[in-house]
């Protein structure tokens, strides 16, 4: 009862401190209309040989490579100011456990995200009306959505932890989503397939966040998807309270 | 009610904090004293459970912090030394926040804001607020749940001279009922709030007693400043040193009328005003000045924090034989 009462109370705060900062309006603005201008007119959307205005090829495409900007973003501060400006010495001296904090200081900033992701539905509207998307994939394109902001979310919090510098942070955990999408695009699992094995395939295809996203776009939200982010989130949420509690030791 | 044993820390090879022991009972108000980077904050972090100690255990009310910590947190209110807060949030939006992590309402961020005179800021963002005005919102966020035991590191840092005596008193007051820890490069802060007072250096205890036993540690402690008139200067000398019990006779002045100077006693208690009276009377010299020397809690730490080579240095000056005569 406590742990979620003090998890709520520092969720709070850290929302509160997201919004007063006025990065996370620029932040959110700022993913809003790269979604839409990227879908609108990289994309051939209006074109009248486009793929029947399905939102599984034109928008949820984008999402993934602007929110492997936009999640460290928005969590490079999270450990990153407390440690700079010494307010984690206040927090942790607060009758409160250390995952409690972490956990309140995730979900505030995973709203940010989650909140710059459903400004997104005016495109959403604009394809309903155009055509007849399928309400599946929409909701597996959100989903996926959030679930891959969530993990990135998470890399960027233990990478936080490491550091005092928020653009140190920002670079590190920019290069590790980049990095963990990288290792499982068809080319890379082909030629691990053909010179390290099909094995080591396997291993970098379910490490990699890119098969997951994909199939979740297309609105297959299978068990194994689910389960692999929330071990991802859930493995560097505790990385990151191993960090906070050896820096001190 | 706080009970440090044996504590050490150790960075990398840095050894911090080198086996310190102490107890603070209720009611009692502790000064930490010692010089930049003796292992005061360290210290200060370890008892208040932010770091994990190398070895050695601290017990809040006799609750083990390495055990539980949350437990032994709710009854500590702690002050850290920089002053942090988060400066993007007001005054009184900061003390709520704490207010609810620590189970307490609104009427006790109202009574924190009264104590610590925070009333005209309550309302200002945290990051406009002058230096003096931040560090009292930090004390205000270390009293508020009215705690068992405070953990002040330097409490009156950046306070102007009204705030440091308002500060000085708000510790005495609370130390009445509280078990109290703070640390201070003030002495007088010292002599005006302390029970006790400790002083590290190097990470060790190096003196721990009440202020006015270190004080009698120092070594002009005792000795009388006089100035006596009537005879040739180096005549009153000799009589002085002739006394028992004084072990030298320091010169500021001499003439061929007054001697001004300090007489040192042999032991560090005050016994030679007497003598000194009685010799004036019996040789009708007139003594103008007498005084004795408390010895000052400042002498006290300069001469057992300095280092060995400055101590055997000022020992030679001082028995430098043109100005002193031995007994
Ligand atoms: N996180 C840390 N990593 C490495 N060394 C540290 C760390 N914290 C403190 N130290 C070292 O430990 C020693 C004691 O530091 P501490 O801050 O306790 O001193 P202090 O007595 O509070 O000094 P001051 O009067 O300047 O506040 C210093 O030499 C300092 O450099
Ligand atoms: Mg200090």
């Amino acid at each position: 009862m406590s742990a979620l009462k003090n998890i709520w109370i520092v969720y709070n705060r850290e929302l509160k401190a997201q919004f007063n900062s006025m990065l996370a309006y620029v932040f959110i603005v700022i993913f809003v209309l790269l979604s839409m201008s990227l879908t609108f007119l990289l994309d051939d959307f209006f074109a009248p040989n486009a793929q029947d205005a399905s939102l599984e090829f034109s928008f949820f495409r984008w999402p993934m490579w602007l929110l492997m900007f936009l999640a460290p973003a928005v969590g490079m501060r999270l450990w990153a100011e407390e440690q700079r400006t010494g307010t984690i010495e206040l927090l942790l001296t607060m009758p409160l456990a250390v995952w409690h904090a972490i956990v309140g200081k995730y979900l505030a900033a995973l709203s940010v995200i989650t909140i710059a992701i459903l400004f997104t539905f005016p495109i959403v509207i604009t394809v309903a009306y155009l055509g007849d998307p399928d309400n599946g994939t929409v909701w597996g394109g959100y989903l996926a959505c959030i679930f891959y902001g969530g993990g990135a979310l998470a890399i960027t919090c233990a990478v936080s932890a490491l550091t005092r510098s928020s653009v140190a942070c920002l670079i590190i955990a920019l290069a590790l989503c980049f990095g963990q999408l990288l290792i499982a695009i068809p080319p890379v699992l082909e030629y691990a397939a053909d010179n390290w094995g099909g094995r080591v395939a396997d291993v970098l295809g379910s490490l990699g966040t890119w098969a997951h996203y994909t199939e979740m776009k297309r609105g297959v939200i299978s068990f194994a998807n689910v389960v692999f982010y929330l071990s991802m989130i859930g493995f560097c949420l505790f990385l990151t309270s191993v960090v906070i509690k050896s820096k001190r030791s | 009610m706080i009970s440090v044993r044996n504590l050490s820390k150790s960075f990398g090879q840095k050894l911090a904090v080198d086996d310190i022991s102490f107890e603070v009972k209720k009611g009692e108000v502790l000064g930490f004293l010692g010089p930049n980077g003796a292992g005061k904050s360290t210290t200060m972090r370890m008892v208040t459970g932010y770091l994990p100690p190398t070895s050695g255990e601290v017990f809040i009310d006799g609750i083990n912090v390495a055990e539980n910590s949350i437990g032994a947190k709710q009854k500590i209110g702690y002050l850290p030394e920089a002053a942090p807060l988060y400066s993007d949030m007001t005054v009184s939006s900061f003390l709520s926040f704490i207010a609810e992590l620590r189970g307490k309402g609104k009427s006790d961020v109202e009574a924190a804001i009264d104590i610590c005179f925070l009333g005209p800021v309550k309302r200002q963002s945290i990051d406009t607020l002058s230096k003096g005005y931040r560090h009292r919102t930090c004390l205000a966020q270390s009293i508020l749940h009215d705690p068992e035991i405070l953990v002040l590191d330097e409490p009156t840092d950046g306070l102007d001279p009204n705030q440091k005596q308002e500060v000085r008193n708000l510790i005495k007051r609370m130390g009445e009922d509280k078990a109290i820890i703070f640390s201070t490069h003030i002495l007088e802060e010292v002599e005006a709030a302390c029970t006790r007072a400790i002083i590290i250096d190097q990470g060790r205890v190096v003196a721990d007693g009440a202020p006015n036993d270190l004080k009698a540690k120092a070594s002009g402690s005792g000795s009388h400043t006089v100035k006596i008139s009537g005879m040739a200067g180096s005549g009153i000398r000799s009589e002085l040193s002739s006394i028992s019990g004084v072990k030298m006779v320091r010169e500021f002045a001499s003439s061929e009328s007054s001697f001004s100077g300090q007489v040192i006693p042999s032991k560090k208690i005050n016994t030679n005003g007497e003598s000194i009276f009685n010799l004036c009377k019996e040789k009708g010299l007139l003594l103008e000045e007498l005084r004795v020397e408390e010895g000052r809690l400042d002498e006290v730490f300069r001469e057992i924090t300095k280092t060995d080579t400055e101590i055997s240095e000022r020992n030679v000056k001082e028995e430098d034989p043109e100005k002193v005569v031995q007994d």
